[in-house]
């Protein structure tokens, strides 16, 4: 049957017989008769060639883009060769969460940096191990702060899907995601200021924003400390490579999708979202934490900590109820940094600044014209004379993944380090030949 | 041994192209003053990394039988092909004429996982366990809201439920209420009808339960709750017992999560990613998450809402469905069959000095009570489990299910060989013995390990967070 078993007939036979049964099925007897399963309708198991063989023309049903141009929310980076051959290393990708700490240090550890890295990198003083994606870190941050106040302000330059998993998760608890129009694609603080009344627990914003453009997030938090009224910033961590931090700008939660850290694009998964926060709301804080220690030969090492705010201890009064997280692409994230580096990752910021600014002026050139002033990071929206469609088929028929259409009228583009100069100007050339 | 911050200064700019295009600044009040990361050299990452490995213990290192976590073989076929460029290399949001493969997995998987328990509708979204049991109770709470039933505020969760199921309910927006369990450990059903009523959203349950037995009055429990209006959500952590033996449709269940990464073999990861699809009966597939990529990307009329970005954790899906492809119907029923047959081999060994919760056979693990061997030797559920550390075996789960006191809880899988059985057996007959001649050698157990019983109240009392 499967290679996966590895009792032989002897061994099973000797079991029974140490049991006390005559065959496997008496040790079934619990469940009624009327219950018992019909043999299942799936096809018999194939062998692990067949297996191979079938998925490979599986996978060869999907279009691999020699060029990808579009973000929104999934971005394609290089990732380093270490990365993969040390996340793959099976004593990480075969442990369980780390409950028993003697036999789980490496695990721990690693944690531990992840939780480091993204201090670092956000400003901020304390991280979580990790949570599903950034659309359910944001909704999760949100969460810490509802209670006697029942409010979410956010804004329509938000993610679609994190706007939408946002609104599953709060009103699931009874409270309200109130989301206010952008202007000029950017916060309207005049909006924001009109709706922050004594209700709003806290506001979440995007740096860059959905359409790519950085938002003033120093003023968002101020009006926000102003109003005692919690701000949660949502980072694109790539732009952080260079972008004032959620810490400088005075952001009381800096929360975010970590997928561009080192993982593939997966068709959406799995990702990783972060949560960091302050030490004052460090409590509040959802999910895993590992925390330093001695153990009781004082030697330093590393638990998981806070567990009195999570499921198996708090029960119906947890701060939430994530159990396994995504702890392995933490892992993934943390050696990509460690890869990269200060100077390999501050060149990737760099190379995504650069060539979304060059593929912007040149888009400008053949005729689409980018729809909001700001300033960018690696995305942005240009109009396209109603033709966005056509632009989408023509790049795909040429192995590029075009920007992604919004509307007939309007594209969202990104540009990473992945592509390179020749690579843009072709693009670039077969939209000027859709506009002709 | 020394962090990764305590590297530096060694040269890590050759990993990027140089730039093609004209260099781009942001203006200076756009910048980060300053990007605290270390510039280590790769021959340095690469012998960190593989140094913490080593000090990590994975399934392929040794025996887990971590109960409730199913800790089986990870199928080295599956990481494989889960890494093909066609699956890795694929936007989420490219243009459904160019997702077939993707589109494929997803509906075979969960067409299979339909059948494995009998449901009518999936979502594959959910990222854990945990996120399905979010997901299966929005579909709960959605399905009595659209029936104009806006009273059914409580979930009834059982004394020996997984601490996720109150949690999740307490997320879903519903009080939890417990039922207590009877001296089988099982619902007690006289109790289950003085709590249920018209204000009953759901019963929770785990069949097999957490305690590893078969809910014997699962059908009078089903009747109960349907009787009152009130549906039924199957916690799908122990379904590895049941594959292809009996299906939660046919106990009575509405609403079912699996944890891919239990049940079908997907790899934990050290704490995740995992995969918690949820499915349902046909009344309740309206409600689905949006969209249903397994059914063509439909968007469901009554939906419950996104709960994750994009369509959930894709690459777990598709090791998991390897896993159904490789062992097909008979062969998953071989693995339930298989882990049952461990675990009462293990628990029948073990019996003969430990105390086992039930004489009942068990499904695919058992909980042992060390309360008794506490008493006459001071030598607790904590202390042989880290004992076994020493022996190369993983410990299992510890001080779970609740009700049951100085618990240790086995779950060997169907992978476990049966030399690693008899090890353990022998091992933990041992350690029997030890406790009543050398308590101390257990109190102060593991003694091989890097470290031993670190100080948690310490921890979370400093909380140093970070380097």
């Amino acid at each position: 049957m499967s290679n996966y078993i590895s009792l032989s007939e002897k061994d099973k036979k000797e079991m029974l017989e140490t049991i006390g049964v005559k065959s496997a099925d008496e040790l079934f007897k619990d469940i009624p008769g009327k219950i018992k399963a019909k043999p299942l309708n799936l096809p018999d198991g194939m062998s692990q060639q067949e297996v191979f063989d079938f998925m490979e023309s599986v996978a060869n049903e999907n279009k691999v883009f020699d060029t990808v141009l579009r973000g929104a929310g999934a971005y394609s980076h290089y990732i380093p060769s270490p990365v993969k051959a040390l996340v793959s290393r099976s004593e990480f990708v075969t442990a369980y969460t780390p409950y028993q700490a003697e036999i789980s240090q490496g695990i721990l550890r690693s944690i531990f940096e992840y939780q480091t890295f993204m201090c670092r990198l956000t400003g901020m003083e304390v991280s979580n191990a990790s949570h599903y994606s950034g659309a359910t870190a944001a909704a999760e941050a949100a969460l810490m702060f509802l209670g006697r106040k029942t409010k979410v302000l956010t804004f329509d330059n938000v993610n679609p899907d994190t706007l939408a998993v946002m609104k599953t998760y709060i009103e699931a608890r009874g409270f309200t995601l109130e989301v206010l129009s952008s202007k000029d694609g950017l916060v309207d603080t005049d909006a924001l200021e009109k709706a922050a009344d004594d209700t709003v627990a806290c506001v979440y914003f995007a740096q860059p924003n959905y359409f790519g453009l950085i938002e003033d997030a120093d003023s968002v938090a101020a009006f926000c400390k102003s109003k005692g009224i919690k701000s949660i910033g949502g980072y694109n961590p790539t732009a952080l490579s260079l972008l004032k931090t959620p810490a400088e700008s005075g952001v009381d939660v800096a929360t975010g999708e970590a997928q561009p850290l080192g993982m593939s694009l997966s068709f959406g998964g799995p990702y990783l979202g972060f949560i960091t926060c302050m030490r004052s709301d460090m409590r509040k804080l959802t999910g895993r934490i590992v925390g330093e220690t001695v153990d009781r030969d004082g030697n330093v090492c590393y638990v998981l900590t806070l567990q009195a705010r999570e499921q198996h201890i708090r029960r119906e009064r947890a701060s939430s109820n994530i159990c396994s997280n995504q702890a392995h692409c933490a892992l993934t994230a943390a050696v990509y940094l460690a890869t990269l580096g200060k100077k390999g990752f501050t060149e990737v910021g760099e190379a995504c600044l650069s060539n979304a600014h060059y593929l912007a002026e040149q888009l400008g050139n053949v005729g689409l014209k980018r729809k909001y002033k700001g300033e960018f990071f690696h995305e942005f929206v240009t109009e396209c004379r109603g033709k966005a469609k056509d632009i989408e088929k023509k790049l795909a028929e040429n192995g590029i993944l075009s920007g992604l259409c919004l509307s007939d009228d309007e594209m969202l583009w990104c540009a990473t380090e992945t592509a390179d100069v020749k690579a843009l100007d072709r693009a670039v050339k077969l939209v000027g030949e859709v506009l002709k | 041994m020394k962090s990764i911050f305590e590297y530096d200064n060694a040269q890590t700019e050759n990993y990027i192209r140089p730039l093609t295009v004209q260099k781009y600044s942001l203006k200076k009040e756009l910048q980060r003053e300053n990007l605290d990361l270390p510039d280590v050299s790769e021959y340095n990452v690469v012998r960190h990394y593989t140094k913490l490995s080593k000090t990590a213990f994975g399934v392929d290192d040794g025996f887990y039988p971590l109960g409730s976590c199913t800790m089986k073989y990870n199928p080295k076929l599956n990481e494989e092909v889960a890494s093909f460029k066609g699956f890795v290399k694929i936007h989420p949001l490219q243009g459904k004429d160019t997702l077939g493969g993707c589109v494929k997995v997803c509906k075979m998987l969960a067409d299979s996982l339909q059948e494995i328990t009998g449901m009518d509708a999936c979502t594959l979204q959910p990222a854990a366990g945990a996120h399905g049991e979010f997901t299966g109770l929005l579909l709960i709470k959605k399905y009595h809201e659209s029936r104009g039933d806006f009273g059914r505020k409580k979930i009834i969760v059982p004394d020996s439920a997984h601490g996720t199921n109150p949690a999740s309910a307490a997320m879903a927006g519903f009080d939890v209420v417990e039922v207590k369990s009877n001296s089988e450990k099982g619902v007690d059903v006289d109790e289950l009808k003085k709590i249920v009523g018209d204000d009953t959203a759901a019963l929770m349950l785990t069949n097999p339960t957490t305690l590893g037995l078969f809910e014997k009055n699962i059908v009078e429990i089903a009747d109960i709750i349907h009787k009152a209006g009130g549906l039924l959500y199957y916690d799908g952590a122990n379904l590895n017992a049941v594959m292809g033996i009996a299906r939660p449709k046919d106990m009575g269940f509405d609403v079912v999560h699996f944890n891919l990464h239990k049940t079908f073999s997907t790899p934990h990861g050290g704490g995740g990613p995992g995969s918690g699809p949820v499915c349902c009966t046909k009344e309740l597939k309206e409600f689905l998450p949006y969209p249903v990529v397994n059914d063509g990307f439909k968007m469901p009329q009554n939906s419950v809402g996104k709960v994750t970005a994009f369509y959930g954790n894709f690459s777990v899906m598709v090791k998991a469905l390897c896993y159904i492809l490789t062992l097909g119907g008979k062969g998953l029923k071989e693995a339930s069959t298989c882990a049952v047959l461990n675990a009462n081999y293990l628990k029948s060994r073990l019996q003969k000095v430990y105390d086992t919760d039930s004489d009942r056979y068990c499904m695919h693990e058992f909980v042992l009570s060390l309360q008794k061997l506490k008493d006459e030797t001071g030598v607790s559920a904590i202390d042989v489990a880290k004992s076994l550390i020493d022996y190369g075996i993983h410990p299992p789960t510890m001080y779970f299910p609740l009700i049951v006191h100085e618990a240790l809880m086995f779950e060997p899988t169907e992978s476990a060989t049966k030399e690693m059985l008899d090890e353990t057996a022998d091992v933990m007959l041992r350690l029997y013995q030890e406790a009543k001649t050398d308590p101390d050698k257990l109190h102060s157990a593991p003694h091989c390990a890097v470290i031993s019983r670190p100080d948690e109240v310490k921890a979370a009392k400093d909380c140093k967070l970070r380097y």
